[in-house]
């Protein structure tokens, strides 16, 4: 049936009997490494979805920034930049503790893997601690649009005061969709660690901390690049 | 040689449908056929209230001064129509049905990457359709599927959150499954599938998943936005705090350009498979076939302008978008050409997947070219919201893609169900359906032509015979849709048995019996040297 | 399949890098550079970018197809924006014909 006139069929080597398998291999796949292969694929792929999903934003941040300078550098200098250098010494950290966390996975090393897990996490959460701090100090001096925006006119620094709200808009959204992703983030390793702690994880499943691991280094560098887009406009020279 | 396959009575053989009963066994699934399946039934389902919508639609349009409804349910029905028939049915369609079924059969693989994920894709679907059908049902939507601002944003009181919830939630659907396919496509193809020995409905999905994945999430982000401003009363798109309401359409087009070509993509490449099987040849051009279905998705994101021509973009803009646009039309003309070449001295036969492939092949043609008139900026001045571009679009959607759907239905229809249904019917609804389409659609060219805005409830008399002859062909079409409806599902319980290979087909999924096993393959596959390995033109025999 | 992966000893040593560089961006934010504050921002922004992604995210020991993706993401994204910006920017170019 599979014969055709050009020429001869390839054979194809039967396959493994998957039953003597290790257990943690999914039965679509031949091997261990084809599966590790594929999830570290689909998470890049994931990934590139992100890029375009965070680019939406970033794009009308582009053009309204160009448009509306002043009012952006004047919100910029609005923030607290020591809690924004903070949360970046923290994101950083996190993703060191989350590539050793990775390795020890990797190496089968048990109690290094639940300990550099529970660092991330808890980097993580300090990280939205800082954040929320912020947003409730945006609150209190009156800059959140659409719930109280009522800015001291010291804070517009003579922009106008709709193009500072503009700034403030991107600041929340931009802000708060990747504080959005930081909680699945800290969701996914906790189940990680819990995982961990049940002995789940081996050196031959370890691949799915290293995708978590993934995704945990794609959401620091969107912070990587909200750090100075938000928080450095301008300067904090005058 | 072949995995010769007894004609045992279904009954007595496992395979995908019987190896479990039970709820449980199918809302757990993880077997890629179930959870086409799955979607088979969902998008089924959605495509009858969609075309409810339709029914209305066409019923109120009976008269210049509306016959059914008011001007504002008027305005909910066109825009739950686009909506669901969209989102819920076209881009669906043939990728979670056609392609969950068959990407890891052709490719000789047990499953496809990432079997929960797939499974995910399905209950997120539904989440989407939930929210979107109690919109529906809540009182509806009148933002037009297209959702502009401020509109959407602000002005209107209707459901647009739950709407546009659906619709978001939705995506996540979609991009799962692009993400799976790419993943499978690139990781699990069998030893000796090179790339180019895959089908080439292969092709065209790998090509839409590079859509879904690349443009779906763009469209998330924007329906986000939109509905953050409506509650929160203030946002990007805000001319009160210098917003740009285009800004939105420009992120909506960005995907929702390369959508229409997620839609078309797949049919594209179901209308390849039938084209050489029902020609007992292989595809002319093959190579190039291929490469314009990756053409076709790279160039589909550089087009996205030619919807906002005069929404107030910059003419410079506009002239890009406008020659980019002509561009896109290449490789699809490529294609044309490729099967009108490949059925030139083919041994053709005409069963049912064959009508809808030229069907598809004529009405896409047309559709197409008509998208010329529209991406020239000076025509589409005159012709922009009108009925041409209703027309247009239903050409390519429905004389395309829902053509190419059934043809793939029908054509696949044995293997999936083991059973063979009843090509006379088959044809009859073929032709009800071509007559009823081409009856509805083409005097809506001419009514766009003479300046008949779309979405208008009312209209001036004078245009009144064009639109009863379109809802004439709109019942003659929904009557053709019922009819296969009624004999495959017959077919399940009464059709004649089908054995692996009805058709005669070439290809890794017909090498297997049907219903498939489990776990697709009984032996490992053996991979042909050149696809489509037809014997030069002789008589088929089925 | 790549197997290699950074040591310890190399990611300690990206970690320390990033820490110096995240200081030095927030550093420079107080001298007055004019327009290269942003220009070397964005810059140092890159550079932890490629440090991240190459050996947190193991980039630079993986197949060719997971860098490929990347740099499809970058593409398509620039896309948007470029066209986008191709529109808003040029509006004012052209007037449109007066009476």
């Amino acid at each position: 049936m599979s014969e055709s006139a050009a020429g001869t069929p390839l054979a194809v080597p039967p396959r493994e009997s998957v039953h003597s398998a290790s257990p943690a291999l999914h039965h679509q796949f031949e091997d261990i490494e084809q599966q590790r292969d594929a999830g570290n694929f689909g998470m890049w792929v994931f990934l590139a979805t992100e890029m375009l999903f965070f680019g939406g934003v970033f794009t009308g941040y582009i053009i309204y920034r160009s448009l509306y300078y002043s009012g952006f550098a004047a919100g910029s200098r609005g923030l607290e930049i020591d809690l924004g250098a903070a949360m970046m010494f923290v994101l950083l950290a996190s993703s060191f503790t989350m590539a050793m966390a990775v390795h020890a996975a990797r190496e089968g090393k048990h109690q290094p893997l639940i300990g550099f897990l529970t660092a991330t996490i808890i980097l993580g959460v300090a990280f939205l601690g800082m954040k929320f701090t912020e947003y409730f100090h945006k609150w209190q001096e009156h800059m959140v649009p659409g719930l109280n925006f009522h800015p001291a006119l010291e804070s517009l620094r003579g922009a106008p005061e709709r193009t500072v709200e503009m700034f403030m808009c991107f600041y929340f959204f931009m802000t708060g969709l990747h504080a959005l992703h930081m909680i699945i983030g800290i969701g996914l390793l906790t189940i990680m660690a819990i995982l961990a702690r049940r002995g789940k994880i081996s050196r031959e499943n370890y691949n799915r901390v290293e995708v978590s691991g993934l995704y945990w280094h794609f959401v620091d560098i969107i912070w990587i690049y909200l750090f100075p887009l938000l928080y450095l406009i301008g300067g904090r020279y005058k | 040689m072949s995995t010769a396959v007894a004609e045992v009575p279904v009954q007595s053989r496992i395979h995908y449908l019987n190896a479990n009963y039970g709820i449980k066994s199918w809302l757990f699934t993880t077997d890629h056929k179930r959870i086409a399946l799955l979607y088979l039934g969902s998008i089924t389902l959605m495509f009858f209230i969609g075309g409810a919508m339709a029914v209305l639609m066409r019923l109120h349009l009976i008269e210049p001064a509306g016959a059914l409804v008011q001007p504002e349910t008027y305005n909910k029905l066109f825009t739950m129509h686009g909506v669901i028939m969209l989102f819920f049915f076209l881009v669906p369609s043939i990728p979670a049905t056609l392609g969950n079924f068959l990407v890891p059969m052709m490719i000789g693989a047990r499953d496809l990457a990432f079997p929960r994920l797939n499974l995910l894709s399905w209950y997120v679907y539904i989440t989407g359709a939930t929210f979107t059908l109690y919109a529906l049902i809540s009182g509806g939507v009148d933002t037009g599927w297209t959702f502009y601002t401020p509109l959407s944003s602000h002005y209107l009181t209707t459901h647009v959150i739950a709407a546009a919830m659906g619709i978001f939630i939705n995506g996540f659907s979609s991009i799962l499954t692009g993400l799976n396919f790419i993943v499978t496509i690139h990781k699990m193809r069998a030893p000796g599938m090179t790339w180019k020995r895959m089908p080439l409905f292969l092709w065209s999905m790998y090509a839409t998943s590079i859509i879904f994945v690349l443009a779906t999430p763009v469209i998330a982000i924007a329906l986000f936005l939109v509905m953050l401003e409506r509650v929160f009363h203030v946002g990007i798109f805000d001319p009160a705090i210098g917003g740009d309401p285009v800004l939105f359409q420009h992120l909506f087009w960005f995907y929702s350009h390369p959508a229409v070509y997620i839609m078309i993509l797949p049919g594209m490449g179901v209308v390849s498979e039938l084209v050489t099987c029902f020609s007992r040849k292989k595809p002319f051009g093959y190579i190039f076939i291929a490469y314009s279905s990756l053409a076709i998705a790279m160039i589909s994101f550089f087009v996205w302008g030619h919807h906002m021509f005069v929404s107030g973009q910059s003419l410079y803009a506009g002239f890009i978008f406008s020659a980019l646009s002509f561009a896109v039309a290449i490789p699809s003309a490529i294609k044309v050409f490729n099967w009108t070449a490949t059925l030139y001295k083919g041994s053709i036969s005409y069963q049912a997947p064959m009508l809808y492939a030229l069907g598809f092949i004529g009405l896409f043609t047309m559709g197409g070219l008509t998208g010329l008139f529209l991406a020239s900026l000076a025509t589409d001045v005159h012709l922009h919201d009108t009925y041409f571009v209703i027309a247009h679009f239903h050409y390519i959607m429905v004389g395309g893609a829902v053509m190419a759907y059934l043809g793939g239905i029908h054509f696949w229809w044995p293997k999936i169900t083991g059973r063979l249904y009843h090509d006379g019917w088959a044809r009859f609804a073929a032709l009800v359906i071509f007559v009823g389409f081409n009856l509805t659609f083409f005097p809506q060219y001419m009514l766009g032509y003479l300046g008949m805005p779309r979405r208008y409830a009312v209209y001036p008399a004078e245009f009144q015979v064009l639109n009863v002859m379109s809802s004439a062909g709109a019942s003659i079409l929904g009557v053709g849709y019922l009819i296969p409806f009624v004999y495959l599902l017959w077919s399940i319980r009464y059709g004649p048995v089908a054995g692996a290979n009805p058709w005669g087909a070439k290809g890794l999924e017909w090498e297997t019996p049907s219903p498939p096993p489990t776990d697709n393959f009984e032996e490992p596959p053996i991979v042909p040297e050149e696809p489509y390995g037809y014997a030069e033109p002789e008589h088929a025999h089925v | 399949m790549n197997e290699e992966n950074p040591s310890v000893g190399t990611y300690i040593l990206v970690f320390m890098t990033l820490l110096v560089l995240a200081a030095l961006t927030t550093g420079i934010a107080y001298v007055d550079l004019g327009p290269f504050n942003t220009v070397i921002a964005l810059a140092i922004a890159v550079v932890k970018m490629f440090l991240v992604g190459l050996f947190f995210m193991h980039l630079w020991y993986s197949p060719g197809l997971s860098r490929i993706v990347v740099l499809a993401g970058f593409f398509w994204l620039a896309l948007m924006v470029s066209f986008t910006l191709a529109d808003v920017f040029t509006r004012s170019w052209i007037n449109p014909p007066g009476p």
